[in-house]
């Protein structure tokens, strides 16, 4: 499993329109400018294509910040 | 004596609705329209309100008849897949009997499914081929769903189009096939695709219209089509890869076997997500969704009638087609033309 800082940085070019740098580990994704149903597909896509770990409705609804996701894969991953 | 497509044609609504009436309605998605632009939806065409998913499909075995040289008189059974039907009873098959002028010993019925409907028609159409004698089953799936979306539900409304398409399945032509086929059904997760009231176990009442935001900020009612857009990913994410696995292993093939595949047209970053989860090589797979959107038990047909007109679907070719959606439902086949 990468790591926290590459987890973010590979999520934040997933998002495309973000400027580098914008996303931390601390950062509460839904507050990222443009929030949308359609970041959550990348999320979920994102952590399925690098991770293989599924994350559902209800993982992300659980999450607050890149660090939460990033610990749900790890358990994902267990 | 073995079923095979022979012929298919669709038809679209007249009115489209582009993007560019999408991001005017909704000034607040201008900002994400890289964004958008990789659902793969450039326009859709949205049916008439006095119009039906039946009309549409008279319109698309019409030009069925017209394109391909079919009599009415030649069908045996008509199957009709759409969520959306006329009356609560008679079944809308027997309006579209009449109306197309099939014959009266034709079998003619309805059946409710969504973007897994055109797989499990087939399925049926080759049982009653095969196992019955029949020698030309007409099976159109047709959609209306942009009726139920709510007018504030934005994701939906960017990707869904209606269209109906007809698909004429014969007996015996040589080395043109249906193979085996999977089918699946989680009931459990009837609720991710779902309009809960006009129904009977929910008749329309004043709270049928109350509005509810979800966190995206889409609106919908109970009167209207819910999608849980991240639960129907995770499940395309999870359940399609399983069934094509399911349905290679059953016909002996791997991927590489595989000539084309024609996913329903749910969007493009879940087929892309799907695609890259099976490392399918990007030209393997032929998507038809820019300027018809998600046309529900229709995007197969739809797709697949372009992948032939285009070339890109030829005869002797082994075409894998997997549709999944509302149930939750899913099923695959492959064919050959």
């Amino acid at each position: 499993m990468n790591s926290i800082e590459e987890f973010t940085k590979g999520l934040e070019v997933e998002f495309e329109d973000l400027e580098p740098g914008t996303l931390s580990s601390a950062t509460n994704f839904r507050s990222i400018k443009g929030w949308s149903s359609m970041h959550a597909l990348i999320i979920i896509a994102y952590i399925d294509a690098n991770f293989n770990a599924l994350l559902n409705g209800a993982d992300l609804k659980s999450a607050q910040t890149i660090q939460d996701l990033y610990n749900i894969t790890i358990e994902k991953l267990k | 004596m073995s079923a095979f497509i022979k012929a298919i044609s669709y038809y679209l609504p007249e009115k489209i609705y582009s993007n560019t009436d999408f991001f005017k309605a909704f000034p607040a998605t201008v900002s994400q329209k890289e964004n958008y632009a990789r659902i793969g939806v450039v326009e859709r065409h949205i049916v008439a309100k006095n119009e039906t998913a039946s009309d549409l499909a008279v319109k698309a075995a019409l030009a069925l008849f017209k394109e391909h040289k079919v009599k009415p008189e030649e069908i045996d059974f008509l199957l009709f897949c759409a969520l959306e039907f006329d009356y609560m009873f008679p079944a809308s098959a027997s309006i579209i009997q009449a109306k197309l002028g099939l014959p009266i010993n034709a079998g003619a019925m309805d059946y409710s499914l969504g973007c897994s409907g055109f797989v499990y028609g087939l399925g049926m159409a080759k049982g009653m081929i095969e196992s019955l004698g029949l020698k030309n089953v007409l099976l159109i799936t047709s959609s209306t769903l942009t009726k139920n979306i709510h007018k504030k539900d934005r994701s939906s409304k960017f990707v869904f189009g209606d269209g109906a398409a007809a698909t004429l399945i014969s007996s015996g032509k040589k080395n043109a096939n249906i193979s085996s086929f999977v089918f699946g059904t989680d009931g459990k997760m009837a609720e991710k695709i779902i309009i809960r009231d006009g129904g009977a176990r929910n008749p329309i009442s004043k709270n049928s219209f109350i509005e509810i935001e979800n966190e995206h900020g889409n609106v919908t009612t109970d009167a209207n089509l819910h999608m849980d857009g991240a639960g129907v990913f995770h499940f395309g994410l999870k359940t399609v890869p399983a069934m094509i696995k399911d349905l290679l292993a059953k016909e002996k093939l791997n991927i590489e076997d595989v000539d084309l595949f024609i996913f329903h047209q749910a969007n493009l970053f879940l087929i892309n997500s799907i695609r890259t989860k099976m490392k399918i090589p990007e030209e393997k797979v032929f998507n038809y969704m820019a300027g018809v959107g998600n046309t529900v038990a229709a995007s197969i047909p739809i797709t697949l009638s372009e992948a032939i007109k285009s070339g890109k679907a030829k005869p002797g070719q082994k075409i894998l087609l997997a549709g999944f959606g509302v149930g939750l439902s899913w099923g695959a086949t492959i064919i050959e033309l």
